[in-house]
């Protein structure tokens, strides 16, 4: 039971709590007391450390805008509107607050008012969904479209668009990278044939890709109404971070021990089973390498894709509340990092398990 | 009629230019249907490289191999090979490992006959108890026998044996001796046996036959040994005519060894079975 506990927390990625709950069972007390302390403790005290770093530039760089503020204005009007200037910031009113990097407590503020608005709006929606549930299911009757709510998306809608947008060109990168990867590693002409061009393609940014892709699928979805820059920028995603798993398939293909590629030879295994029954399974480290990367990288460029495709996601947030410039957009940029870097590590775990279930060195 | 196995004038060398090594050079073996022949010599003589060669994993640059008066062009299940690196794939359990090689050899055989004809041979290994067990689970000596049991499972025409027992300690490696001679018996198949123990090899063989030490190593002259089947290890250590083959093997070896290399005393060192999986990634990854 108790093993299993530590399993299971271990196979999650939480193994850091065993000392944790050893100690509180009273095992060896010196050992998982240190052991507390360098895997609990002190990751604690360094998130504490890191606010206060924040919080101290913030407050430095709040001040620093506040002067040039009121320099400004006693510039331009002279010394009464400056003192009046700073009267009101002081007083904190937002209509004159500084805009400099947030504090801390100005990111929670944020964060707050991101879900609050997030609340909102998905009350909205469900009233809407009531509102046209009887028209809707006369239009389906009628073979119309169903009415959809059109209203501007919250926040975790937005989240939730981009991790679409993110698992469609993981998807595309994985079938396409995989493969071709396999194809690369079995065959030592057609590598060294290809290889230049992949040492070229590989380095090439994002930006151009998306440029590269919207130039085809303008074209070739012309006349089609569907959703023309979801598709733009996930071929773009897929397309920029595919390289990774590509590179690493056709190494980890290449490089099989020669001793496993000798057993299928003397068996005479089928190319078939070759692949699925020996070169797959010996690669499958090396693969799953490849596509960790690849998630990440997908993760990092989407932002940029979507803020350059116009697709809705976190990229256009970020962008649209960086235009838009009212007195919590810098907080809510802030609270939208945090959610990107942890979206992108929880990603990177969820990985990390499925590797651990189908790898046989795990086992 | 011709013989069941033949290499005519085998030579085989590795790399070229400076780096070329000359290996094996006019190999000349004649082998009988259902003999038992083994095959002694020192540590990077080549004999790893000769099961390849028969094997057909690898071609010679001169001479031939023949299998039944049919020249070898590639490996193939007909010629079981013992590894001597197990070479099983980590991957699949002991019952997968064998397995595979049953679905492979006799494709049309249905999955209860497969699951069955696997179990007998790891039974005959006495690896039942480890049936689930994946390679890693498993200590050398072990993963040697899966190999062995994996190789008789294909019901091959000739079994080859790399060193199948060098890995063991002695008493392991006493009664496997044992069982090998027990499975040739039952099975009359023609086998060929590499190994660095003379003693080793005429506990078991028709015909031992010594390597002379590399570059450009070549079989010697062959020592028949004439004790009646089934042996008694017993009776054979005991046996004066034992001491005698023995001693002459041994004195021909270093013999041969004193002239080729030019040292004397380590004509057994033996062979270090070095960890190829690492080293073949490691030089992989630098390149
Ligand atoms: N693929 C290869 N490329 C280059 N040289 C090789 C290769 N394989 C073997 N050799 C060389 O050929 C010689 C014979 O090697 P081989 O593995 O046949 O020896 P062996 O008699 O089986 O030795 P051991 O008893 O240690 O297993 C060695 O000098 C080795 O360095
Ligand atoms: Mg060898």
């Amino acid at each position: 039971m108790e093993t299993k506990i530590l399993n299971a927390l271990k196979w999650s990625g939480l193994g850091f709590l065993e000392p944790l709950i050893k100690l509180i069972q009273g095992k060896e007390k010196d050992k998982n007391i240190r052991l507390v302390l360098r895997q609990i403790v002190v990751p604690v005290l360094s998130v504490f450390i890191f606010l206060g770093v924040c919080n101290f530039g913030a407050s430095y760089l709040y001040n620093k805008e506040r002067d040039i503020k009121i320099e400004k204005t006693r510039s331009v009007q002279g010394d009464a509107a400056a003192a009046q200037m700073a009267e009101c910031i002081d007083s904190s009113d937002l209509s004159c607050k500084p805009n400099s990097l947030p504090s801390p407590a100005d990111v929670k503020q944020g964060a707050i008012s991101l879900w609050n608005d997030h609340k909102m709006i998905s009350e909205k929606k469900s009233a809407f969904k009531e509102k046209t549930a009887a028209i809707n299911k006369q239009r389906k009757e009628q073979g119309l479209k169903a009415i959809t709510y059109t209203g501007r998306p919250s926040f975790v809608d937005q989240i939730i668009t981009s991790l679409k947008t993110v698992f469609a060109g993981f998807l595309l990168a994985a079938f396409f990278a995989i493969p071709v990867g396999i194809v690369l590693g079995l065959s030592e002409t057609l590598r060294s044939s290809i290889n230049w061009i992949i040492q070229i393609l590989k380095p090439v940014s994002p930006v151009v890709w998306l440029l590269l892709v919207s130039m085809v699928v303008k074209t070739v979805m012309a006349n089609s109404d569907s959703d023309k820059a979801f598709i733009i920028s996930f071929i773009s995603v897929g397309f920029c971070s595919m390289w990774a798993t590509l590179v690493n398939t056709t190494m980890g293909v290449s490089s099989v021990n020669p001793d496993y590629i000798n057993v299928s030879k003397v068996l005479r295994l089928s190319v078939f089973s070759n692949i699925f029954k020996v070169i797959l399974p010996a690669s499958i480290p090396m693969i799953f390498t490849g596509l960790r990367i690849t998630l990440s990288v997908a993760w990092m460029v989407l932002i940029a894709i979507e803020l350059l495709a116009q697709s809705p996601g976190l990229g256009s947030f970020v962008w649209e509340e960086f235009q838009n410039g009212a007195n919590d957009s810098n907080a809510k940029i802030i609270v939208a990092m945090f959610v990107i870097g942890f979206i992108g590590f929880m990603l990177d775990r969820v990985m990390m398990f499925i590797q651990k279930l189908i790898s046989f060195e795990a086992k | 009629m011709a013989a069941f196995l033949e290499l005519r004038n085998v030579s085989k060398s590795y790399g070229t230019g400076d780096k070329k090594v000359e290996v094996l050079k006019n190999i000349n073996l004649t082998i009988e249907e259902g003999e038992f022949i083994a095959i002694v010599g020192f540590t990077g003589s080549g004999k790893t490289t000769l099961i390849s060669l028969i094997s057909g994993l690898i071609e010679p640059d001169e001479g031939e191999v023949l299998l039944k008066g049919k020249k070898i062009t590639g490996p193939g299940p007909d010629r079981g090979v013992v590894f001597q690196n197990y070479s099983l794939l980590p991957w699949l359990s002991v019952q997968g490992n064998v397995e595979l090689a049953v679905k492979q050899v006799f494709p049309k055989m249905s999955k209860i006959d497969r699951v069955n004809h696997s179990r007998k041979f790891i039974e005959m290994v006495n690896l039942t108890p480890a049936l689930q067990k994946n390679p890693s689970q498993l200590s050398g000596g072990m993963r040697q026998r899966v190999s062995v049991a994996r190789a008789l499972a294909m019901d091959p025409e000739i079994l080859l044996m790399d060193e199948p027992l060098s890995a063991l300690d002695a008493l392991t490696r006493g009664s496997l001796q044992i069982e090998i001679e027990r499975i040739w018996n039952e099975s009359k198949k023609t086998v060929m046996l590499i190994t660095n123990d003379v003693d080793e090899g005429i506990l078991l063989a028709d015909r031992v036959i010594p390597l002379t030490p590399g570059p450009n190593a070549t079989l010697g002259e062959e020592f028949k040994i004439g004790f009646s089947r089934p042996r008694d290890k017993a009776a054979i250590n005991a046996d004066s005519n034992f001491k005698k083959e023995r001693n002459a093997i041994i004195k021909y070896l270093d013999e041969v060894g004193m002239h080729r290399s030019g040292s004397k005393g380590e004509a057994y060192a033996l062979p270090d079975l070095q960890p190829i999986i690492k080293v073949n990634k490691l030089k992989r990854i630098n390149r």
